[in-house]
């Protein structure tokens, strides 16, 4: 009883509204990240509808497999996020610690292959605005094709910087045992942030790797 | 059924079916579909999506109160690219 009254705040009823509140607020910031990115994915389709063979064409300046390794890696620090929130849960030091210190790790080699394809990018002139050069008949769409790769992927790569920044927070309060069955409200809500972004990197794959290669 | 019942086994196969369908887009994107790549493409990623709302955020085992927000999200995106793209497509582009 005496743990239970630890880790209650004053304002909730029980341990379960505690919980029900904390994973509602952020469902609800989720929601609203749902039409940043949403706004971005919109613009995507619709420049691509107007230039649709400068888009195909630029894609193949991209390199398919990578993309493809890193969202194997992306999904497998899900499937770690989502073992640390079990063990929060089940009070399992193991799965908790283990399970964010792979999540990170995982999450920092995505993010080391990210910078390897945009250092390759700078390199080839591909960056536009910086020394863009593009060899074809569609270098006008393919520089709008990279305008997009870069502002969405980025934004996305500086969602991974912050949720690795959340995840060593929360690795350092695990390590002193500031979770437990009851509460542990922090280490599900950092999972649900990770997976919504997982969740956003599921749809960059096929829209900048994937095109015109059937 | 509440998140406490979920047992390891569920992230595991569900982690294999999102291995799966990554490589059956990867795999798809190379065939001969024309333009139904397009809705190829969308359709295993919002397959995986679901998946990793379902079980590995536990939507599936959660309140009806966050399924109200799951669906306005849902909603909302829908708003935004329905009216947008119907715009579009049936007035022309550029």
């Amino acid at each position: 009883m005496a743990e239970i009254q630890a880790v209650l705040a004053d304002q909730f009823h029980d341990l379960e509204q505690q919980h029900e509140t904390a994973t509602f607020g952020m469902w609800v910031f989720l929601a609203t990240e749902v039409l940043l990115f949403g706004a971005l994915f919109l613009s995507y389709a619709v420049y691509r509808s107007m230039n649709a063979a400068a888009f195909i064409d630029a894609s193949h300046h991209i390199t398919t497999p990578i993309g493809a390794l890193n969202t194997a890696i992306l999904i497998a620090s899900s499937l770690m996020m989502a073992l640390a929130v079990h063990g929060a849960q089940s009070e399992s030091k193991l799965l908790l610690r283990g399970g964010l210190v792979l999540t990170i790790v995982f999450g920092l080699i995505f993010l080391g292959i990210k910078g390897y394809e945009y250092h390759h990018h700078y390199v080839e002139h591909k960056v536009p605005g910086i020394a863009f050069e593009y060899v074809g008949p569609h270098a006008q769409g393919a520089n709008l094709f990279f305008f997009f790769y870069f502002v969405m992927t980025g934004l996305h790569a500086i969602h991974m910087i912050v949720g690795i920044g959340l995840l060593t927070v929360l690795l350092l309060l695990a390590w002193r045992g500031r979770f437990s069955a009851d509460y542990y409200n922090p280490v599900e809500n950092a999972g649900l942030y990770w997976h919504f972004v997982d969740i956003v990197w599921v749809f960059l794959f096929p829209i900048f790797y994937l095109l015109g290669r059937g | 059924m509440s998140a406490r019942e979920i047992t390891n086994r569920t992230y595991y196969f569900t982690f294999g079916g999102l291995l799966l369908l990554t490589l059956a887009t990867y795999g798809a994107a190379y065939l001969p579909l024309g333009h139904w790549h397009t809705f190829a493409a969308l359709a295993f990623s919002t397959t995986k999506a679901a998946l990793i709302a379902l079980y590995f955020m536990h939507a599936r085992y959660s309140s009806w109160l966050t399924w109200v927000v799951i669906s306005c999200a849902v909603l909302w995106i829908t708003i935004l690219f329905g009216l947008t793209l119907g715009d579009y497509l049936t007035r022309g582009l550029g």
